[in-house]
């Protein structure tokens, strides 16, 4: 059998007795995101229960400044709307203006990397110094982990949305919703690690 | 939106291996899925029943003279790990549920065939690394709880491969999860409404929230221990001001609802079982549902009752307490419903059944031991030694097991579309029942008389006891053999069973057995009375 039979098989099929059914690919998506959600829940715990009950030994440095946070914050929350441009953009065919957006998405992801790499390497305590340091990287590492793997995705799609040979059109937005989706949830996560970690 | 999911996938298939060889494929087929799960799932359960062996033989006398006691706990913890994470949760949930659940939602497959196949292809390799990891430095030592800081302080290669390998299975068991909710909410053929489900899907669908609430938090805390073993931080190790009682409330938020997503599938498999066998409808179709429901719910909310010897403060205890014998009522609910539908019965004493009359026997009795231990002073008696053993045992192997040998002989018709031999079959059940029963009974005494688990030796005083749970175990590994040899020479030689050996209902005996690609030649049957046993137009 050849690929083209296939194809061929592919085409014969659709028209007669394959059942069409609806695409919960964003359904299954959002419970995928609540186990995620599950993951960070768990991490918090953690980190609120420790705050309870554990006390820093005399003369540990745990201090946090608030300006590249609040940054961060305010880049992730723009991203949020840029990308929420694409998705409009591409609903009404246009492409060009899609892939832009999405382009300025990934760049405020990527600008919010550095300042993160940035905040890392200016702070007075490391990885092992003491248990608040540790939850500290592992929370927002773990964040920055989603971010990363967000920017890549976004990147990859804005190559999908380009207008000769794109995958990705109007009539399949898939794609780009699943990201948009995964980015909101990634923001949501952000805010409350902002608030639990920094403000709290 | 509609789109082809479904027919790019079937073509694909089309291009897959055929007979035998497809069950080592990556196969998009459920049914292929189902069969892939449940005989990895066996093999395992010969590597870790193996184990079991070697364990009840060191156990024969009271010095650690067959196993050196490091080697003896790295048994245990594979023995432990290989059983939960390997056999009965993948078998319960992986097997029977992608086998069954397409059929009852009346859909031609599971909503995501891809993630599936993923899902499963997941399971062999890790089952592989962690068993490999003996014959690197020595496997994990600290038992399937991995508690620190034992786990921090024993080898670590192990328990590092240990970690890893939970993580793997923990991401299939997601993956499986996502796949079930969204069959059994999304597929079902039109017409078919949610109360009119066979019983399996609803405790699918309970087992599935379960899996996707408390399977990430578990993976979290797991790469929480691997940086406190690789990085040395200091979350989970007192030396470096972290907190071990985090990671066992951590742990046990996944871990106590384990056990539920242990049972629950057999709670759904035995209530599919017990109609057909005894002719009558199900007893308590709603009640059943709105119990399974609120084992779902009262399960995310009792894993401290792991906890009382932890320092857990008094408020805590009275919490967890009352909120696990909670539990007791559902789960009575559910035992009277089933005894309900065999009683005044035309009962079939097959093989089939005689599991499922077993599983009952042998879950009430855990159950009530459990009611037991959920009460702190009778629990901080008790607590390490082998009441807790036998009371876990006979909730997974009395309960999950027995259910999952009772659903091989019930569904091998449909599969292999022969009868098993029913001589052989209760052979294996007469071996399996006393065995069971010789080997895990005794040791409630062991436990009340302050016997501790987890150790290679124990004080003389014990020998005859473990003695007596040695040749229980013994019976058990036997009764493997007239199973297996059943399993195998039916497939040649059974009689031919036809569509529907047992007059069922449920959707699944309304096709060919086995049964075609696409389950149905036409379109799927709609079955609005999947328990209609007795009341129209058969007996």
């Amino acid at each position: 059998m050849t690929i083209l039979n296939s194809s061929d098989e592919i085409k014969k099929r659709s028209d007669d007795q394959i059942d069409h059914h609806e695409d919960y690919r964003i359904f299954g998506l959002i419970i995928f995101l609540i186990a995620d959600g599950m993951t960070f829940a768990g991490f918090f715990a953690a980190y609120l229960t420790y705050k309870a009950v554990n006390p820093l030994p005399q003369g540990s440095v745990y201090e946090l400044e608030l300006a590249i946070p609040t940054l961060n914050t305010i880049l992730l929350l723009i991203s949020s709307a840029t990308f929420h441009k694409a998705g409009k953009a591409l609903f009404n065919q246009k492409n060009d203006i899609s892939q832009k957006w999405l382009l300025i998405t990934a760049s405020l992801g990527i600008t919010f990397l550095i300042c993160q790499l940035f905040e890392y390497f200016n702070l007075p305590f490391g990885l092992t110094d003491n248990l608040f340091a540790s939850t500290f990287y592992a929370l927002t590492g773990f964040h920055g982990l989603h971010v990363t793997l967000g920017t890549l995705m976004i990147l990859i799609i804005s190559w999908q949305t380009r207008i000769n040979g794109g995958r990705i059109t109007y009539k399949n937005m898939f794609p780009l919703e699943a990201v948009e989706l995964y980015w909101h949830f990634v923001d949501g996560i952000w805010v409350i690690l902002f608030i639990i970690l920094y403000l709290y | 939106m509609t789109i082809l999911i479904d027919n790019k996938a079937k073509v694909k298939e089309s291009l897959q291996p055929k007979g035998f060889l497809r069950y080592f494929s990556f196969s998009l087929d459920h049914k292929v899925i189902g069969i892939q799960y449940l005989v990895c799932g066996f093999i395992f359960y010969l590597v870790g029943g193996t184990l079991a062996s070697a364990i009840r033989i060191e156990l024969i006398s009271p010095l650690s003279d067959f196993l050196p006691r490091d080697v003896y706990n790295q048994v245990l913890t594979l023995h432990g790990t290989i059983m939960i994470f390997l056999w009965i949760v993948p078998v319960v949930n992986g097997a029977f549920g992608n086998y069954l659940i397409p059929f009852y939602v009346g859909a031609r497959d599971m909503a995501f065939p891809r993630l599936n196949a993923v899902a499963f292809w997941l399971i062999p390799p890790s089952g592989l690394m962690l068993i490999s990891s003996y014959f690197i430095e020595g496997a994990a030592q600290s038992g399937w709880t991995a508690y620190p800081p034992l786990s921090i302080t024993t080898p670590q290669s192990g328990q590092i491969i240990w970690i890893l390998s939970v993580l793997l299975l923990g991401g299939s068991s997601i993956f499986g999860g996502i796949n079930f909710i969204v069959t059994i909410l999304k597929l079902r053929r039109p017409g078919l409404k949610l109360m009119n489900l066979p019983m399996y899907c609803w405790a699918m669908l309970g087992t599935s929230i379960l899996v996707v609430l408390s399977t990430p938090v578990l993976a979290g805390t797991l790469i929480l221990l691997s940086f406190d073993i690789v990085a040395h931080t200091g979350f989970f190790n007192p030396a470096l001001g972290g907190n071990v009682v985090v990671y066992q409330h951590l742990f046990w938020f996944y871990s106590h609802p384990a056990v539920y997503i242990m049972v629950l599938p057999a709670f759904g498999l035995v209530s599919e079982i017990l109609p057909i066998h005894c002719r009558k409808p199900l007893f308590g179709y709603t009640t059943m549902v709105f119990s399974i429901m609120g084992i779902v719910v009262l399960g995310l909310v009792v894993w401290a009752h792991h906890m009382f010897t932890s320092g857990t403060p008094p408020w805590m205890r009275l919490f967890f307490t009352i909120a696990t014998a909670f539990i007791a009522v559902p789960t009575g609910i559910k035992f009277f419903n089933w005894v309900a539908t065999m009683w005044g019965g035309k009962i079939s004493l097959n093989s089939a059944m005689l599991f499922s009359c077993g599983f009952i026997i042998n879950f009430v009795f855990g159950g009530i031991t459990g009611v037991a231990l959920a009460q702190v002073p009778f629990d901080i008696h008790v607590h390490d030694t082998y009441f807790v053993v036998a009371h876990f045992h006979y909730i997974v192997y009395g309960g999950s097991v027995f259910v999952i040998f009772s659903s091989i002989y019930h569904w091998y018709p449909k599969v292999v579309g022969k009868l098993l031999n029913e001589n052989l079959g209760y052979l294996h059940f007469a071996l399996t029942f006393i065995g069971f029963n010789l080997c895990f009974a005794p040791q409630h005494w062991l436990g009340l008389n302050g016997m501790p688990r987890r150790v290679a030796e124990y004080d003389p005083q014990f020998q005859l006891v473990n003695q007596i749970s040695s040749l229980g175990a013994l019976f058990m590994a036997i009764s493997t053999i007239p199973f297996l040899v059943n399993i195998f020479i039916s497939i040649k030689k059974g009689a031919i069973a036809g569509n529907n050996p047992w007059n069922g209902l449920t959707p699944e005996w309304l096709t060919t057995s086995p049964p075609p690609v696409e389950n149905w030649e036409g379109e799927a049957p709609l079955v609005r009375e999947p328990y209609g046993y007795g009341k129209d137009y058969l007996s």
